[in-house]
C-alpha cells in the first residue's frame, strides 16, 4: 500500500515535470504557427523565427541560403551593421542565425526585463523584416565565406563530409553543403540573394518559437509584432523525393594527413516517419549510444583503433543521411573499415539482444528528463516539432514510444532502410 | 548620452539580484575531500563532477600528457567493477557521462535523473582509490589517444600553430606542453607511471566533488560521507612553484603545416588573478580582452573584419582563472591581398591604441552589459555552474570567486584598463605564431581498400 502510494506521488512529479515544458501553439495574426514554452525560473527569454529557407532551396547555385542569411544582421533599417552588433550588446541581447539543408534561423536572446527585452526586440524586429543588402556588406560577406570555404578544405574532416553528401544524394537538394562550393559563391550576385528573400522570408513560410519568462499574452504580442512587417507570400514548393543509390561505392581523396577519415551510409529515414523510433533505438545499440554501442566497443574499446568511432541517423523533411563514421591512422584505415562493416552486418543480420535492448531503452528513457532541462534544449525541441509538425505532445509520448520497440521491429526497420549494399563510402587521407 | 544612462539604470536592479542567488553550500568530510552543492530545481536532474587538482601543469618533462592518458585508464575498470562496467551501469541509468583534462584539473562527470546520484558516487569513490591498471588495457588505450591526437593536434593547422606557440612562448612554465602530450612522451608510457601518477593525486583531499541541481544539500553530503567518506586520505606533496622565467624580447616562430589560409597569433605574457600583483590587474585585463573581441560589436570585428575589412577572423583571448600566469592571446586571418605582417601590425595598433586613449563610457557599458547578462544566461545550465564552481576550487581561487564576477567587472575603470594595456601588453613580453601553409593538391581516385564494388 505504501510502496503504490510513493508510485503514485512519483508519477505526479513526473506529469508536473513534463507539464512544465508544455508547448503552447497557436496561429500568429499573420497566419504563421508559433510554439511557445513558459519557463518562469530564469529572467530571460528566447525568441526565434524560422524560415522554410535552407540550402535545400538553393537550386544550383549552391550557397546562396547561407550567403543570404550572413547579410542578416549587418545594415537593416536605418542603421549600419556596427550600429546593430552595438544595439543588442548595450542591453546583453545575443543575436543568432544560421541555415541547414531546410531551415533558416533568426534568434534572440536577451533578459526579460521589459526596457532591455524592448530595445533588444526592436533590433531585432528591424533585422528579421527590413535587412538592407547593401552593396557593402554584400561584397564583405561574400569575401568572408569565400575564406572559410577555403579553410573547410584545410581539414580531411571537412573534405570528407562534402565529398559523402554529395556521393549519397547527387543532384538532390540535400546533395551539397549549406556553405555551397567555392565556384559556386564566387558567382552568387546580389540581386539573387533580393530574390530568394522575397520569396522565402514570407509569413506564410515562418514559424515562431518563444521560450522563456513571458506570459502567453506577451508571447502573442511578440509574435504578431515581428512578423507584423513581413509579406504573406507563400509556401515554399514541396522538396523533391530522395532517390535511393542503386548500388555502392567507394572513393578516395588524397590528403595529406596523418589519419584517413571514413563515412560510411546511405539516405535513412525522414523526421516524420513510422520508422524512425525503431531505427533511433536501433541505432543507439549499434553505434549511437555516449561511451556505449557495438561500434564504439568493436573499433575502440577492444582494438584501439579510433578515437571516435560511431552512427547516426540524422532525420530532416527527406531522408537525411545514415552515417557511420571513424578516423585511424593511415596505414590501418582497411582494417578499421573491416571491423565498423562487419559490426553493422552482424547488427542487421542478428538485431539487438533482449539485453541491449532494455539497457538501451534504461538509458534512453532513464535520461528523458535532461533532454529538455534548459531553455536552450526546450527552444531546440519547440523548433524541431514546430517545423516538421510533430505532435505538440511529442516530448510527452517520448518515453512511451521508445519502451514501445521490439527488437523484431528494429531488425526489420534496419533490414528495409539500411542496405550496405547500396553503401557510399568516402575516405580522406594519406598513405 | 541618453542611451548609455537608460543602459546604466535598466542595469542598476540586477546587480542585488546577481549577488544574493544560487548558494553554494560547502563541506570538507574528515578525510578531506571538499563537497560543493547548488540546488537548482528547476528540472528533476542532477550533475555530478569529480575534480582533482592534477592537470598537464603538473607533468615533469617525459612524462607529458599522462594526466589525459590516466583520464583514459579511469574507465578502464576496478576489482569491484571490471572494463566497461562503469559505463555500462551509468548508461543504464539514464546518466549521460564523460571526463576532460585541462592544465590545471582532471574532472570527471555524470548528468542523471536526481534520484541516480548515489550510483554516481558508488562508481566514482571506487575508482578514486581502486582504479586496476592493466598492461593489456594499456596498450589498446595507447593507441586511441594516438589517435585522438592525430585528430586533434596533428592533422588540425591551427592546432598546431597553438602548441608551437605555447612552446615557444613559455621557457620554464608547463604551459608549455600540450594537454595531450608530445607524441614521443605517449608512446613510452608504462603501467608504472601511470600507477605512480595515480597514486600521487587521486586522492579525497585532493579532489573536490560538486554537485548541481534538483537535490538537497543536506542529503547530497550525507550521501558523500557514506561513499567517499571512508576513502583514506592521501600524502600530497606541495607542486614546486615553476614561476615562468622574464621575458626579455619579442619571440617568432613560423609553423609551417598543410593548409590554405595563413594566420597570426600574438601572445603578450599577463598574470591571472591568482599571480596579479592586484586582483583588479586581472580584471581588467578580462575587460580589455572583451574590449576586443567580446561580441560583433568589438573592436576587433568592428575595424578589421567590417571596417577596413583586411582580416576574414578575429579573435582575443584571456584566461584570468588558470593556475599560473598566462598570456593574452590575438589571432587573425588576412583577407584575401592582406598578408599575416600587416595583420600582427593592425592587432599590435589596436594595443597601442588601449595604451594611449582611455575607454568611452559607453563602450565599457556595453561590455559590462553583456557580462551581466551572460551571468543570468549562463545560469540556464547545471552543467556550466558545477564546472564554475569546480574550476575555481581546483585551480586554488575558491569557488567564492564566482560570486564576485560580475561586481567586480563592473568596478573596472577606464584607467585600470589603460595602465593594464600599458604594464602588460608590451613588445618584450610578446611571442608572435605565423602559420605558413603548405600546398595541399586533394586527389580523388578510387579506393584501393576493398577489391570490388561492393564493399560488403
Amino acid at each position: 500500500m505504501r510502496f503504490s502510494f510513493l508510485a503514485m506521488l512519483a508519477l505526479l512529479v513526473c506529469q508536473q515535470a513534463s507539464a512544465a515544458a508544455r508547448i503552447e501553439h497557436w496561429l500568429a495574426a499573420s497566419g504563421a504557427r508559433v510554439y511557445f514554452v513558459n519557463t518562469p525560473a530564469l529572467p530571460m527569454l528566447d525568441v526565434r523565427v524560422v524560415f522554410d529557407a535552407g540550402s535545400a532551396r538553393d537550386g544550383d547555385q549552391y550557397g546562396l541560403a547561407a550567403l543570404t542569411m550572413a547579410l542578416f544582421g549587418d545594415s537593416s533599417g536605418p542603421w549600419t551593421a556596427d550600429q546593430v552588433a552595438e544595439q543588442f550588446e548595450a542591453v546583453g541581447a545575443v543575436f543568432g542565425n544560421g541555415v541547414s539543408e531546410d531551415m533558416a534561423w533568426l534568434s534572440l536572446r536577451s533578459l526579460n526585463e521589459n526596457a532591455l527585452f524592448d530595445k533588444a526586440f526592436a533590433t531585432f524586429k528591424q533585422v528579421v523584416a527590413h535587412p538592407a543588402f547593401a552593396a557593402a556588406d554584400f561584397q564583405r560577406e561574400k569575401n568572408l565565406m569565400l575564406a572559410s570555404l577555403q579553410q573547410r578544405q584545410e581539414t580531411p574532416g571537412a573534405v570528407a563530409s562534402e565529398a559523402y553528401r554529395k556521393a549519397l544524394y547527387r543532384d538532390h537538394p540535400y546533395g551539397h553543403l549549406s556553405e555551397g562550393r567555392p565556384e559556386t559563391v564566387a558567382a552568387l550576385e546580389l540581386p539573387q540573394l533580393q530574390d530568394f528573400y522575397r520569396r522565402f522570408y514570407t509569413t506564410a513560410n515562418a514559424i515562431v518559437v518563444i521560450v522563456g519568462d513571458a506570459d502567453r499574452r506577451r508571447a502573442e504580442r511578440i509574435a504578431d509584432d515581428l512578423l507584423a512587417d513581413l509579406p504573406r507570400g507563400e509556401k515554399a514548393p514541396e522538396l523533391p523525393e530522395v532517390v535511393l543509390p542503386v548500388a555502392s561505392s567507394e572513393s578516395h581523396v588524397d590528403f595529406p594527413s596523418s589519419q584517413t577519415h571514413v563515412l560510411s551510409g546511405m539516405p535513412g529515414v525522414a523526421r516524420k516517419e513510422a520508422d524512425y523510433f525503431p531505427l533511433y533505438v536501433g541505432n543507439h545499440i549499434l553505434g549511437g549510444g555516449n561511451l556505449v554501442s557495438r561500434l564504439f566497443n568493436e573499433v575502440r574499446e577492444k582494438r584501439g583503433l579510433a578515437y571516435s568511432a560511431s552512427s547516426q541517423f540524422n532525420p530532416m523533411y527527406r531522408p537525411g543521411p545514415f552515417t557511420m563514421g571513424l578516423q585511424t591512422r593511415n596505414d590501418q584505415t582497411k582494417q578499421a573499415v573491416e571491423v565498423m562493416n562487419s559490426t553493422l552486418r552482424d547488427f542487421i543480420a542478428s538485431g539487438p539482444s533482449d539485453a541491449e535492448l532494455q539497457a538501451a531503452k534504461r538509458n534512453i528513457t532513464g535520461g528523458f528528463a535532461m533532454r529538455v532541462d534548459t531553455n536552450g534544449k526546450l527552444l531546440e525541441y519547440a523548433t524541431m516539432i514546430g517545423f516538421y509538425q510533430q505532435p505538440l505532445d511529442y516530448l510527452d509520448t517520448f518515453s512511451a514510444k521508445v519502451e514501445a520497440v521490439s527488437a523484431a521491429e528494429i531488425g526489420d526497420a534496419f533490414r528495409r532502410r539500411v542496405k550496405p549494399e547500396l553503401f557510399q563510402t568516402v575516405t580522406v587521407g594519406g598513405g | 548620452m541618453r542611451m548609455k544612462l537608460a543602459a546604466a539604470l535598466l542595469l542598476t536592479p540586477f546587480w542585488g539580484a546577481q549577488a544574493a542567488s544560487g548558494d553554494v553550500h560547502e563541506q570538507t568530510l574528515s578525510n578531506g575531500l571538499k563537497v560543493l552543492v547548488k540546488e537548482d530545481h528547476r528540472s528533476p536532474v542532477a550533475v555530478s563532477q569529480v575534480w582533482y587538482k592534477v592537470g598537464s601543469s603538473y607533468e615533469p618533462q617525459g612524462i607529458t600528457g599522462i594526466s589525459h592518458m590516466l583520464e583514459h585508464m579511469m574507465f578502464k575498470g576496478t576489482q569491484a567493477f571490471p572494463a566497461g562496467e562503469f559505463s555500462r551501469i551509468i548508461a543504464e541509468n539514464g546518466g549521460q557521462e564523460n571526463a576532460f583534462t585541462g592544465d590545471d584539473y582532471t574532472a570527471y562527470f555524470q548528468t542523471v535523473e536526481k534520484s541516480r546520484l548515489e550510483i554516481c558516487f558508488k562508481l566514482e569513490a571506487d575508482r578514486m582509490r581502486n582504479l586496476d591498471l592493466r598492461a593489456d588495457e594499456l596498450t589498446k588505450e595507447l593507441q586511441v589517444v594516438t589517435e585522438e591526437r592525430r585528430m586533434r593536434t596533428d592533422d588540425q593547422p591551427h592546432a598546431k600553430l597553438l602548441e608551437q606557440f605555447n612552446a615557444v612562448a613559455f621557457v620554464n612554465s608547463p604551459y608549455r606542453n600540450p594537454v595531450i602530450g608530445w607524441p614521443n612522451d605517449i608512446a613510452n608510457y608504462t603501467v608504472a607511471d601511470l600507477q605512480a601518477w595515480y597514486q600521487k593525486w587521486y586522492a579525497p583531499n585532493n579532489a573536490t566533488l560538486v554537485v548541481v541541481g534538483d537535490v538537497s544539500a543536506d542529503a547530497v553530503f550525507e550521501l558523500a560521507k557514506r561513499y567517499f567518506g571512508v576513502l583514506p586520505s592521501g600524502e600530497i606533496t606541495p607542486l614546486k612553484p615553476a614561476l615562468e622565467a622574464p621575458q626579455s624580447g619579442v619571440k617568432k616562430v613560423t609553423v609551417k603545416a598543410p593548409a590554405k589560409l595563413p594566420s597570426v597569433l600574438l601572445g603578450y605574457k599577463t598574470p591571472v588573478l591568482k599571480t596579479a600583483e592586484s586582483e583588479k590587474e586581472a580584471y581588467a585585463l578580462e575587460v580589455l580582452a572583451a574590449l576586443l573581441d567580446g561580441g560583433e560589436s568589438a573592436r576587433l570585428p568592428a575595424r578589421l573584419v567590417r571596417g577596413r575589412e583586411i582580416a576574414v577572423s578575429v579573435g582575443a583571448g584571456y584566461d584570468l582563472s588558470s593556475r599560473l600566469s598566462s598570456v593574452l592571446t590575438l589571432d587573425a586571418t588576412p583577407a584575401q591581398g592582406r598578408n599575416v605582417y600587416e595583420l600582427e601590425q593592425a592587432l599590435k595598433e589596436q594595443v597601442d591604441l588601449l595604451r594611449d586613449e582611455l575607454v568611452g563610457d559607453e563602450e565599457l557599458q556595453r561590455i559590462k552589459a553583456q557580462v551581466l547578462a551572460k551571468d543570468i544566461y549562463q545560469k540556464d545550465s547545471n552543467f556550466y555552474q558545477a564546472m564554475e564552481l569546480g574550476m575555481l576550487e581546483t585551480v586554488g581561487l575558491g569557488w567564492r570567486k564566482a560570486d564576485e564576477y560580475v561586481d567586480r567587472i563592473h568596478r573596472v575603470t577606464p584607467e585600470q584598463v589603460r595602465d593594464a594595456a600599458r604594464k602588460y601588453l608590451r613588445e618584450d613580453n610578446l611571442t608572435v605564431a605565423y602559420l605558413d601553409p603548405q600546398p595541399i593538391t586533394e586527389a580523388p581516385k578510387p579506393a584501393k581498400f576493398t577489391g570490388g564494388h561492393h564493399a560488403f
